[in-house]
């Protein structure tokens, strides 16, 4: 991706892996195993010969103590330090496993367990306030063969079946001391033919570029799986302490690479793969887990357009995202149209107001026409009766003045006429 | 020994038991550290400054290479960013380094804006990593981490104080990346000066609240460095990439008339300091700071303004699918009810709008009504004033009639009169 360069000189950061070295002793360690098998192969003693310590001890029983009717699930926690390196190792121990009569489902309480360990990690991963993640996930679980010698017992693959892509499988041959080196090789052939056979996917060591690690890697996988032997007790053997189980004919000895593979497996666990371990259960295990949980709560509240079965590499808030971009847009048109709709109805009953209004107004103006045109004939009646009056009038006026004037005048007359016998009197 | 976080966080549940020999797991450590180195690391430099600092020469001068880049005008319209990614080797350690570059910060007139880019592209960073984290099939650890690491913070070598761009700067990015303020060409400034111009950034940062990048001082094996160091923070730094002979040795250097500034000289610069704390001493810690501080910080509000919330604050842990259901149904039902809150508006709506234009319609009926009466009243007067005016006329008519008749008989009357006259004349 990114363009390679050479260095001039010295830069320094040739010191980050020191910077992680530092920083993860600082932290500290942390590993879990479960160990599964039937009553008394042996688990609790492999785990103290594992890792040199009395998980189980007086104080503190293990559960191969105890007889119990149902499978338990377990967990032990300790802390161990050495070389200024603190590891806290949870032991999960399975009690009652492959005891019963009955033994369908005994795998059931295993499976829950784990899940619940991974759901519990789901949910702390999912906090919105996350602190410090303690991982408590399961990373390795060694599954216990009897050594009958022959094959694969029912239950032993129906377990493994159910287990292998949920956990790591490591599954080992217990009290190998009961078997000869021929029956030994004969029976880890059979188990491994059985189990591809059957597909059971067991912890694979991965390939480095390594030549030498890759060479040792091979040399494992021809042993697989283990033949371990474990004991509490120490016994001298030609002057060394050694732990071992003591025979009339002999010793076994645990860390004798030539009666058992103890020490591969523990170098294996322990000193170079337990980081791998971790590796695969967060990465792979943990991951199958978490996708096909968070697909279920998805597929719940989705459509039924999308496709059954579909596994969506979205996450739900990203679909919560998108189902809310998808609803803001339906809204904004829903929006627009509406608002269309509104405007639409809007200018119609404007318009029926303003026509209603242009319609009363024209009316109006009629009637106002109308009138003045009536008042105009009013006014003219009027001024043409004013006129005729007032001509009449001074008609009459005059009339009545040549009345006056006739009247004076008979007046005058019937006076001088009234007058004129005294006049003619007077005279001789 | 101390404790460690994993013991701390065991607490009461896990019982400490002696090993009665070697085990084997202090080989942890190693298996990491291979695991590390297998994968390559990764880390990312933003570098911010004005143009013209010596970002791309100081980076050159750290990493000992010629990284892409040519020296950028001032005449860049806003700030972007530039990122190139590099595949470096040293020994057996494979290091992705990402250089990340603001181009054309501080040039323009108004830079309110400047730092908005910035902060932007950071959290561009965070929400790819969170939508990678969030997936459903997400492969985290193929990804390539592009958040960034450490932003190195060019101060101009005024002498004087910080300007107000890098106070508001600074401050926008505090709470998102890891913050190394350092002095850029710091050859322009003489020792006492620069003594002060230290101890005044210094206490304005602390006076405007700024959170720069402390070198870690909890891991026993470096904290008497970190200490020390943090305490000639900010950094005054060289660069250069030209070499100078002194002595029979070529070192880097900036050849002056008055002497030579050696980049590498601890009297000259503390450009040796920058490289140890970020690249020899903390580099870890401060990818690590970068993704369990700054990240979760994004990460939380990013998640509580979608409306996620923890129900618990400290105790049970809530079921996953619960959360999540219920969650997407709260969503839902808010959408729903969106939806019918703007339905219920569209209907307040077409109400209020319906009761104005009712009451524009009963005004129009009231004012033509109004009109109507008035037009009454005006016609009721006009028939008055008709019917006075026939009053009148029949009034005149009668005076008129009655008037002729009068001078018909007068002159009747008159004319018998005249007759008798003339009759009793003539006898």
């Amino acid at each position: 991706m990114g363009q390679q360069k050479n260095l001039e000189g010295y830069v320094g950061f040739a010191s980050l892996p020191n910077q992680v070295y530092r920083k993860s002793v600082k932290r500290g360690f942390e590993f879990t195993l479960m160990v599964v098998g039937e009553s008394g192969l042996g688990k609790s003693t492999l785990i103290n010969s594992l890792f040199l310590t009395d998980l189980y001890s007086a104080e503190y029983p293990g559960p191969s103590h105890r007889i119990k009717k149902t499978v338990q699930v377990e967990q032990s926690k300790v802390l161990v330090k050495e070389g200024g390196v603190q590891l806290l190792l949870t032991i999960v121990d399975t009690p009652g496993f492959g005891d019963a009569v009955d033994n369908s489902n005994c795998w059931q309480p295993i499976i829950d367990h784990i899940d619940s360990k991974f759901e519990d990690y789901l949910n702390s991963e999912s906090r919105v306030n996350r602190r410090q993640m303690p991982d408590s996930r399961i990373h390795c679980c060694l599954y216990f063969i009897a050594p009958s010698g022959h094959g694969l017992k029912p239950l032993d693959i129906e377990f493994m079946k159910r287990l292998h892509e949920k956990v790591n499988v490591i599954p080992l041959i217990a009290k190998a001391d009961t078997l000869t080196p021929e029956e030994c090789q004969q029976f880890k052939k059979q188990i491994m033919r059985e189990i591809q056979e059957h597909k059971i996917k067991i912890y694979e060591f991965p390939e480095t570029d390594d030549e030498e690690e890759n060479r040792l890697v091979k040399k494992i996988k021809d042993k697989l799986p283990l033949a371990v032997v474990g004991s509490n007790t120490i016994i001298e053997v030609n002057g060394k302490r050694v732990r071992g189980r003591q025979y009339p004919w002999g010793v076994a000895e645990v860390e004798n690479s030539d009666h058992c593979d103890f020490t591969i497996l523990r170098d294996m666990l322990i000193r170079t793969h337990m980081q791998d371990l971790k590796d695969v259960t967060n990465n792979v295990h943990y991951e199958n887990y978490r996708s096909r949980k968070l697909a279920a709560v998805t597929y719940n509240g989705v459509d039924n357009n999308r496709a059954k079965g579909q596994l969506s590499t979205k996450s739900p808030l990203a679909q919560m995202e998108e189902e809310r971009r998808e609803h803001v847009a339906k809204m904004e048109k829903m929006e627009m149209e509406m608002e269309q709709v509104f405007e639409m109805k809007v200018k119609e009953k404007v318009q029926k107001l303003k026509d209603s209004e242009a319609e009363l107004q024209r009316r109006h103006e009629q009637m106002k026409k109308n009138l003045e045109a009536q008042h105009k004939d009013l006014e003219e009646k009027r001024r043409m009766f004013e006129e005729e009056r007032a001509n009449w009038e001074a008609q009459q006026r005059l009339e009545q003045q040549k009345l006056e004037a006739t009247r004076t005048l008979e007046k005058n007359k019937k006076k001088a006429w009234y007058q004129k016998p005294y006049q003619s009197l007077s005279s001789p | 020994m101390a404790s460690t976080e994993i013991a701390r966080q065991a607490g009461e549940g896990a019982r400490a038991v002696p090993l009665s020999g070697h085990v084997g797991f202090d080989s942890m450590p190693d298996q990491l550290v291979n695991k590390s180195v297998n994968h390559g690391f990764c880390f990312n430099i933003l570098c911010v400054g004005e143009t013209g600092m010596g970002k791309s020469t100081l980076m050159d001068t750290l990493f000992n290479t010629k990284f892409e880049g040519e020296p950028t005008q001032h005449n860049q319209p806003g700030v972007t960013l530039k990122s190139n990614t590099y595949e470096l080797q040293e020994s057996n350690v494979r290091l992705k380094l990402t250089v990340v570059n603001t181009v054309g910060f501080g040039d323009q007139i108004n830079k309110e804006d400047s730092y908005k880019s910035i902060v932007e592209f950071i959290d561009a960073q965070f929400e790819a990593y969170l939508q990678e984290e969030l997936k459903i099939k997400r492969t985290l650890h193929s990804y390539h981490d592009t958040r960034i690491h450490a932003c190195l913070y060019f101060i101009a070598p005024t002498g004087h104080s910080l300007k107000s761009l890098d106070l508001v700067t600074m401050k926008k990015l505090d709470s998102k990346v890891n913050i190394i303020p350092i002095i850029a060409k710091s050859d322009a400034i003489s020792k006492s000066e620069l003594a002060k111009f230290k101890i005044k950034i210094t206490s304005e940062l602390v006076s405007n609240g700024v959170q720069i990048y402390q070198f870690p001082t909890d891991d026993e094996s470096v904290a008497e460095i970190n200490s020390s160091m943090n305490s000639h923070l900010p950094f005054a730094v060289v660069g250069s990439t030209e070499e100078v002979k002194l002595g029979n040795k070529m070192v880097k250097a900036r050849q002056y008339p008055w002497g030579t500034v050696q980049v590498e000289n601890e009297n000259h610069c503390d450009f040796v300091k920058l490289r140890e704390m970020l690249i020899r001493v903390n580099m870890e810690d401060l990818r690590e700071q970068t993704h369990t501080r700054h990240y979760e910080l994004y990460r939380r509000c990013k998640l509580e303004e979608m409306g996620f919330k923890d129900t618990d604050p400290d105790s049970k842990p809530f079921s996953l699918q619960e959360t999540y259901e219920a969650k997407r149904n709260e969503f839902m039902g808010e959408l729903q009810k969106k939806e019918e809150e703007m339905r219920q508006m569209f209907v307040q709506r077409v109400k209020e709008k319906e009761a104005e234009l009712k009451e524009a319609e009963k005004e129009l009926h009231e004012k033509f009504d109004r009109l109507k009466k008035l037009h009454q009243d005006e016609k009721k007067k006009l028939e008055e004033k008709k019917k006075s005016l026939d009053d009148e006329l029949n009034m005149f008519k009668q005076k008129k009639t009655a008037a002729e008749l009068l001078q018909n008989q007068a002159q009747q009357a008159g004319g018998s009169s005249t007759l008798k006259r003339d009759k009793e004349r003539k006898n």
